[in-house]
């Protein structure tokens, strides 16, 4: 039912933009996205927050989180196999975003980087120029959210995951030598992730894997094992994106009523999946494979390792393959990109945060684009040194993405 | 470093563990299959009494899945957080660059050595007959 809803609200923001149901939704995606509540010191609060925000002092950063927005099914037709590309057509199917992004929400597309038509994110030209240029950046890495992992036939998740990987090659990697991306895959099958991650490995500009924060079982379970094989042999970290398949709650109460709840619960389901990739042993299994946690927040991270150091050393006879304490695995296979940083309003900034995890090698640089976190290019926030903010930027990234050190082909 | 009688051997069976008062201090000797330990009956981390906890196995693994069990009685599980302290180093597993139970060195001794001194015996009984338990404080 919240599906249906969500995916017709969608429909009608990008067939008509202008119509009532746009700018109401607009109107209440402002009041949720641009305002923490009514009270006007909270207000001046936020404002004085963005004011400590700051433009990058470096050229050639690496922006660790874009999204390009595949304009409907019909522009993957061309990029997909006969079979899929006939039924695709013959039964109708459009409109497979995520629940998580129906365009006209104010946090998931800022007002300056919407576009005059289509939704905000799916112009290649635009992404060039807001982005790529507007950040003088070096890298950017598409992480493209078209739910093909929503398709529970994994026939058809596969036939569409890899539609959305060649329009990411040929409309995205194709147009300017400076994007990346993620490869896409149908993560509840992962045999047929697998020959995805292969068949496309060999192209370097694909520099990880994404899969989505939330999925059928918790991400450390043997199932995805061999997902994880195969990004470890090809040299590609994981990158995990908040969003789930959208046939479980996304929260662990059960379904919530509203987008904000959702959207604000996301950490958590990410707090979830870092605990079950360490205690399922996964880096005893991959030691040399990195997590990229996306839109995920990271300010959670400090009471979230305390309390995992805390309890491990009392149950670690339960998972005795974790032969170091959770944040000891955090800091050396962990990876968690800049936006939206969840920050303290009182203008102390990340300083702290970065002390209590205890390293600043695990932030990378990301605006999220097209969502709003930040205005104009002020996309740091405030309590970064001078080198922190060049390891975000540039040095954090190279390490994290062999493959951006080789060669663009 | 003056060696203290704490008990005769027989005092202490296999299995079992008894608390004395050392120098004023509180002091734990086990009994783990025939040999003494001793250790502050004072955990390091919140001070707990580690005359109460229980002795486990060492469990390590180097592979998801797979348990290691080596060690049995020689790891000491602390009553109150149950974190695991090497019985015969002291050492914490979970950090041992820096959370060390304070362990005592223990030896048995015949009667008959120690009537040769030097030893504490304080007000402790030794007949030459006897076997006992000597704690190094």
């Amino acid at each position: 039912m919240h599906l249906v809803i969500i995916v017709d609200m969608a429909r009608i923001s990008f067939h008509s933009s202008h119509n009532k149901h746009m700018s109401a939704y607009r109107a209440i995606a402002k009041g949720a996205g641009r305002s923490v509540g009514k009270h006007m010191d909270d207000q001046v609060l936020l404002d004085r927050a963005f004011d400590g925000f700051t433009e990058l002092p470096v050229k050639g950063a690496v922006d660790c989180d874009v999204h390009p927005a595949v304009p409907g099914t019909g522009a993957l037709l061309k990029y997909m196999d006969d079979h899929w590309r006939e039924q695709i057509v013959e039964r109708g199917i459009d409109g497979l975003d995520a629940m998580s992004f129906p365009p006209g929400i104010g946090a998931l597309g800022r007002e300056d980087w919407r576009l005059p038509a289509g939704k905000p994110g799916s112009d290649p030209d635009r992404t060039i120029k807001d982005v790529l240029d507007g950040f003088d950046l070096s890298f950017a890495i598409l992480n493209c959210l078209y739910h093909v992992q929503g398709a529970y036939d994994e026939n058809m998740s596969i036939g569409l995951a890899r539609a959305v990987n060649n329009w990411v090659k040929a409309e995205w990697l194709d147009r300017d030598p400076r994007f990346r991306a993620s490869i896409v895959i149908p993560t509840e099958s992962p045999e047929l992730a697998v020959d995805e991650i292969d068949r496309l490995a060999s192209d370097k500009r694909f520099v990880q894997i994404m899969m989505l924060a939330g999925g059928e079982i918790p991400m450390g379970r043997r199932f995805h094992w061999p997902i994880f094989r195969a990004a470890e042999k090809h040299g590609l970290p994981i990158t995990v994106h908040a969003g789930t398949n959208y046939r479980h709650a996304p929260t662990s109460i059960g379904w919530p009523s509203f987008f904000v709840e959702e959207y604000v619960g996301h950490p958590h389901m990410f707090q979830m999946q870092l605990l079950s990739l360490i205690t399922e042993g996964v880096f005893t299994k991959f030691p040399n494979l990195k997590f990229v946690f996306a839109e995920s927040g990271f300010t959670w991270l400090p009471p979230s390792i305390w309390r995992a150091n805390k309890t491990w050393k009392a149950m670690r006879v339960e998972t005795p393959w974790v032969d170091r304490p959770p944040a000891e695995i955090v800091r050396s296979n962990f990876r968690f990109t800049l936006q939206p940083s969840d920050i303290a309003l009182d203008g102390t900034g990340l300083a702290k945060t970065i002390e209590h995890i205890g390293s600043d090698d695990v932030i990378l640089f990301s605006t999220d684009y097209p969502h709003a976190h930040f205005e104009g290019k002020r996309a740091l926030p405030p309590g970064l040194s001078d080198s922190q903010i060049r390891k975000i930027c540039i040095d954090n990234p190279l390490a994290t993405y062999p493959r951006l050190k080789e060669a663009s082909r | 470093m003056a060696k203290h009688i704490v008990a005769r051997v027989e005092d202490i069976p296999v299995g079992e563990r008894k608390t004395f008062s050392v120098r004023g201090r509180a002091i734990v000797v086990f009994n783990q299959g025939g040999e003494f330990f001793a250790i502050l009956d004072k955990c390091p981390h919140s001070g707990a009494p580690l005359s109460k906890g229980t002795l486990v196995s060492l469990v390590e693994s180097g592979e998801p899945g797979v348990y290691q069990r080596s060690r049995p009685g020689e790891m000491l599980k602390c009553p109150w957080h149950s974190w695991e302290f090497d019985i015969r180093t002291g050492q914490s597993y979970c950090d041992p660059a820096s959370t060390r139970a304070k362990k005592y060195a223990v030896s048995v001794e015949p009667g008959c050595a120690l009537a040769k001194g030097p030893f504490n015996a304080d007000t402790f009984p030794v007949s030459l007959e006897d076997n006992y338990v000597i704690v190094e404080m």
